[in-house]
């Protein structure tokens, strides 16, 4: 029901006119704090679009008074970080790689900041607790059987090209031959080089096929992986007389790696690490166990 | 104020009420969307931003089809912890041909924008297959099914045309050749010289990764969806290009 708003006894207010079965709705006014709030947010939005970037314009938006920028937040936030390791981090390019782990303060510092850079890139493929993943080809850095080498400048080499990448014409390079999928070696040879190679690393195998597999081993295999099986770390053939297997050392396992080969790949580290950082990661991954 | 007891009547016509509360919408609504299409330093011109290629194109529509945005963002905020962890932060320019963007603020998973090149094809097919494998906390549910979907490419001319309708620069030639370069990418031993014309260090200054990305015979929705990780942020040079600081 709608009536003719009726004004009331002094300190009454009016009401709308709104009845609803006899009961009045009062239009009482804004509470006058709410409103002057209510302005004030009014003039505090304009004046934040002066001082903050806001308004579009012909080819810019205005950058506003104070030069607010998240940008250069990053910038200063990384700058400030940077420069209070500035010294240390000056200190560990300049340093002989082999000389840090006798200062201790640069030692403690490459093992820290090494630790951080190992957990935020490596560990994907090398494992948190750098043990690799045995048998997928992703190397374990704990033990003293390296593919390229475990001294500090080998590690360091091969973190800064990596291996085998496509994006660093300095990476490491080595291909193994596809023996069964080029069709270098037919099924029965294949079979005869994986019972000499089981019989490398002292595992069960069959004597008379391992006698044929050894000439076929002497021929095709020892080039790299030498003729005692030892392997050669300056063209990354793993060694194949001791227990540690990139690919597995089971019979399947060492079939399917002479039949299709591998070509375990590394990303270059130099494009997205510090020279610091490669240097301290290079220290850290020495210093787990198997440095040379 | 005379003015304001005028809004009573506002009020009180419900239609008028209506008409005039569109009208503010549409000019908020006009303030707020229309200078993002010209003003110049929303998007800064920056070399190397490339379409992408018929293959990656493909694997992008495989990674929107599978929901991976739904615990991977594309979008590296400008904070210190995660320019070091990820990288750069990422540019509008980044994402300039993304149909639809992939920023995303869900991260389940890490950020994606530069994980082209940071770990090995034969990772990401492990990873893909068997995330536990080579990251045993992950929860990321196994896609290993991609590298058994082969694919052929029949409508991926279809594909690039679209994304041109919608603004994406391909040439008519990109149109034309789409289906010879999504199976040349996938083919080291082939001739992907047509490719890398149109896409590669010529137009563009940095190379097409071209190879067998899963390593199979067949061209599979694997092949497709490593190659799209390949290049997720890679073709910025931040070795020569240095941002605008004020923005």
């Amino acid at each position: 029901m709608c009536a003719k708003p009726v004004k009331k006894e002094p300190r009454q207010v009016e009401t709308t006119g709104h009845q609803w079965d006899g009961i009045e709705e009062l239009n009482n006014p804004l509470p006058r704090w709410w409103v002057w709030v209510f302005y004030a947010t009014i003039v505090w939005g304009i004046g934040y679009t002066v001082a903050y970037p806001a308004w579009p314009l012909i080819t810019a938006a205005t950058p506003g008074l104070l030069g607010a920028s998240t940008r250069a937040d990053v910038a200063a936030e990384i700058a400030r970080v940077d420069a209070a390791n500035a010294e240390i981090k000056a200190k560990l390019v300049a340093a002989d790689l082999n000389a840090i782990e006798a200062d201790a303060d640069l030692a403690t510092y490459a093992e820290r900041a090494g630790s951080a850079v190992f957990r935020t890139n490596c560990t994907t493929c090398h494992g948190s607790g750098a043990a690799g993943f045995e048998g997928k080809g992703y190397p374990n850095l704990l033990d003293d059987d390296w593919l390229w080498g475990g001294t500090m400048e080998d590690i360091y080499l091969t973190i800064t090209n990596g291996i085998r990448n496509t994006t660093d014409p300095e990476a490491r390079y080595s291909e193994m031959p596809k023996f069964g999928v080029d069709e270098l070696l037919d099924e029965t040879q294949i079979g005869q080089v994986t019972e000499y190679v089981l019989g490398l690393s002292g595992q069960d195998n069959d004597a008379a096929m391992a006698t044929d597999g050894a000439v076929i081993f002497a021929e095709n295999c020892a080039a790299c992986h030498m003729a005692n099986g030892s392997g050669d770390r300056t063209q990354g053939a793993p060694a194949l007389n001791d227990a540690i297997w990139l690919y597995g050392g089971t019979r399947e396992a060492i079939t399917e790696t002479i039949y299709k080969a591998r070509f375990g790949v590394m990303p270059n580290w130099n494009a997205r690490l510090t020279e610091d950082e490669i240097r301290a990661v290079t220290f850290y991954v020495h210093s787990r166990g198997g440095g040379e | 104020m005379a003015f304001l007891d005028k809004h009573k009547v506002i009020e009180t016509n419900a239609m008028l009420l209506m008409i005039l509360s569109l009208l503010v919408v549409t000019i908020g609504g006009i303030v707020q969307i229309v200078p993002l299409f010209y003003l110049e330093n929303t998007i800064e011109k920056v070399d190397g931003v490339r379409p992408y290629t018929p293959l990656e194109l493909a694997g992008r529509d495989i990674y929107i089809r599978e929901g991976c945005y739904g615990c991977h963002s594309q979008m590296i905020r400008p904070m210190r912890d995660e320019v070091e962890r990820y990288g750069h932060y990422s540019l509008a320019a980044e994402s300039m041909y993304d149909r639809p963007f992939q920023w995303g603020s869900k991260r389940t998973g890490p950020d994606l924008a530069r994980v082209g090149g940071r770990y090995s094809d034969e990772w990401h097919q492990d990873h893909f297959t068997n995330a536990k494998s080579v990251v045993p906390e992950s929860v990321m549910p196994p896609y290993g099914f991609l590298a058994s979907n082969v694919i052929d490419g029949r409508y991926i001319q279809d594909v690039v045309a679209t994304h041109r309708m919608t603004g994406v620069p391909y040439s008519d030639e990109m149109v034309e050749n789409a289906l010879a370069d999504f199976t040349a990418q996938a083919d080291p031993l082939g001739d992907a010289s047509g490719l890398e014309e149109r896409y590669g260090e010529a137009a563009f200054g940095t190379p097409v990764n071209v190879r067998n990305f899963d390593g199979r015979p067949e061209l599979t929705e694997m092949d497709a969806l490593i190659a799209y990780m390949q290049v997720l942020g890679t073709m910025v040079d931040f070795s020569t290009f240095t941002p605008v600081a004020n923005r």
